[in-house]
């Protein structure tokens, strides 16, 4: 494996910001579900379909288990604007550029919801 | 294979989504109050295991039985790897024992040999016949071995491997490379379209230049396509000149490229413009749907499999869902990760059907890496909605790596390349 040391730099930088950013993030869903614990999940099906896909890349629920970017314990919102700065094109990827332009930012707010709260259901 | 539909089809296509959910409901009625509503998967591969892992992490409550000879499944993605020594093949083996103990799928390890749509009925090899409320026949493709001539199963099995199934074919065309002379001759020769895994062929093309050039370099490689043009071709061509100047030729079909006949005793196969020798000789041969959905009535005249879009249920017989490279899913290449995402839909949808509502629309993914070398990966993305015009690609979305992309930009492709194969098959059979 060729692998250079700058890009595995640029894949540890990637992957400790979005770990340092999930943190934050999961603590404030987890205060969320606390307030909502008497509340029933329902999974919204349009975002259901929107979602899955994701999972082949990023791991089921978004559980990576490889260098992809795992995304599981994020919270809606956190997701929703890594969404749309992919698509806008503010924030730099090799291919979630690509897969985000497919999405309107109805559809990335629906995907945002069901990967922001599916790791709930798992507790 | 473009399969248009008018508005008003599409209209009367979105009722009949409906319509066919009541219908599912009605002819569901009896066994879903007598017992759990039973569904029965056909095929292990990509979309037939996503199906049946989804459809019980989605629903725990159905009974779902997966049907798939093969204890051991053999990924046809990352097979190239194997070919340039980057991978061997116990990496690419994935097994069912994760959806038996974690999803609790039924797996019988058989073969399914007989469909009756009328009675809803699978027949297995060992004579066992297993009922079901809906089926997903997720079979794969077959190989048209009579398209050409001299060729036949077991000249593929002896001395020219297709493999384009991985398993004892990747083994073979393996075994052939490593035996293969320094300066020696790799003919590899892509049917035209539809085939499984359009970037299949060069990626091979380029992994084999990987093993050549650092254990054989005088050998070449010479491409003979039934085609003109091949997926991501700028992007292959590119990569080839950069790592493997004056290895690999690729001939069109036109100049001279397309097989019409193969003669396994001398090693050698005819074009329109003469014959070719080969110390090893890879060819894919033209392809259709599984046998299984020949068999069973449901494939049109194209070889494929028409089906609704929004359930994957086949127009031809209701009650029975086709995913995968057997199906025809209008712009969706045939690939392991566009069988995943229609084993998910299908997943989804069997799942709203089975409560009596209607299926949410479907929303369909593919992207596909090719390695052209070791540090140097590409990709194409594509993210699907359904149309008047069936599946198409959404406008502005997706595509390919950028012809410019720098060293940093390709290195980093490769490395998710294998973060790609790591998470799909987690995700499909872990």
């Amino acid at each position: 494996m060729q692998v250079t040391i700058r890009s595995l730099l640029t894949a540890c930088l990637v992957f400790s910001v979005l770990l340092f950013a999930g943190t934050d993030a999961s603590a404030a869903a987890k205060k969320v579900q606390k307030k909502k614990t008497a509340e029933v999940c329902v999974v919204d099906p349009r975002g259901e379909i929107l979602a899955l896909s994701c999972a082949s890349c990023h791991g089921t629920d978004g559980k990576s288990v490889g260098i992809i970017p795992s995304f599981y314990g994020k919270s809606p919102e956190y997701l929703e604007a890594a969404l749309k700065d992919f698509k806008s094109g503010t924030r730099y990827s090799t291919v979630m550029i690509r897969h985000a332009k497919g999405y309107t930012d109805e559809e990335i707010r629906l995907i945002a919801e069901y990967f922001g709260t599916v790791w709930q259901n798992n507790k | 294979m473009n399969h248009n539909i008018s508005r008003r089809d599409f209209n009367k296509l979105l009722v009949s989504g409906v319509a066919g959910s009541a219908l599912g409901i009605f002819g569901m009625a009896k066994p879903a109050f007598a017992a759990q509503t039973r569904i029965v998967v056909i095929g292990g591969g990509f979309g037939g295991a996503s199906a049946a892992k989804y459809l019980k992490k989605l629903d725990p409550s159905l009974s779902v039985t997966l049907i798939e000879p093969k204890a051991t499944f053999y990924t046809c993605p990352f097979s190239n790897w194997v070919l340039g020594g980057l991978k061997n093949m116990e990496d690419i083996g994935q097994t069912y024992a994760l959806l038996r103990s974690k999803y609790g799928v039924n797996v019988i390890a058989d073969l399914a040999t007989g469909i009756d749509a009328v009675k809803s009925t699978v027949t297995l090899k060992s004579g066992k016949v297993i009922n079901y409320d809906r089926l997903i026949v997720s079979p794969g493709i077959d190989f048209k071995y009579g398209a050409i001539e001299g060729y036949s199963e077991s000249v593929a099995n002896s001395s020219m491997p297709h493999a384009y199934e991985a398993g004892p074919q990747t083994v073979l065309l393996q075994k052939q490379l490593l035996a293969m002379k320094d300066g020696g001759r790799v003919l590899i020769c892509p049917p035209g379209n539809p085939f499984r895994c359009p970037p299949g062929p060069y990626e091979r093309a380029s992994l084999i230049a990987h093993y050549l050039k650092e254990k054989k370099p005088k050998s070449k490689i010479l491409i003979l396509d039934a085609k003109d043009k091949f997926s991501k071709q700028g992007l292959f061509k590119k990569g080839w000149d950069r790592l493997y100047p004056g290895m690999i030729e690729w001939r069109s079909s036109v100049t001279g490229g397309k097989i019409t006949k193969v003669d396994a005793a001398s090693k050698s196969v005819t074009t329109d413009f003469g014959v070719e020798k080969g110390d090893v000789i890879n060819l894919i041969p033209p392809q259709q749907a599984g046998k299984i959905a020949f068999d069973a009535g449901l494939t049109d005249a194209s070889g494929w499999c028409p089906v609704n879009p929004i359930t994957f249920e086949s127009t031809i017989h209701p009650g029975i869902h086709v995913i995968g490279d057997a199906v025809i899913a209008g712009a969706m290449p045939k690939s392991g990760f566009a069988a995943s995402s229609q084993g998910k839909v299908v997943a989804a949808s069997i799942i709203r059907l089975c409560q009596g509502k209607v299926p949410a629309p479907p929303s369909l993914v593919n992207t596909c890496y090719s390695l052209i070398g070791p540090g140097y990966g590409v990709s194409v993305a594509g993210v699907y909605k359904l149309t008047s015009a069936g599946i198409v690609e959404i406008p502005g979305s997706g595509g390919l790596t950028p012809m410019d992309a720098d060293d940093d930009h390709l290195n980093e492709e490769a490395m998710f390349a294998r973060g790609w194969y790591n998470n799909i098959v987690q995700d499909i059979w872990g």
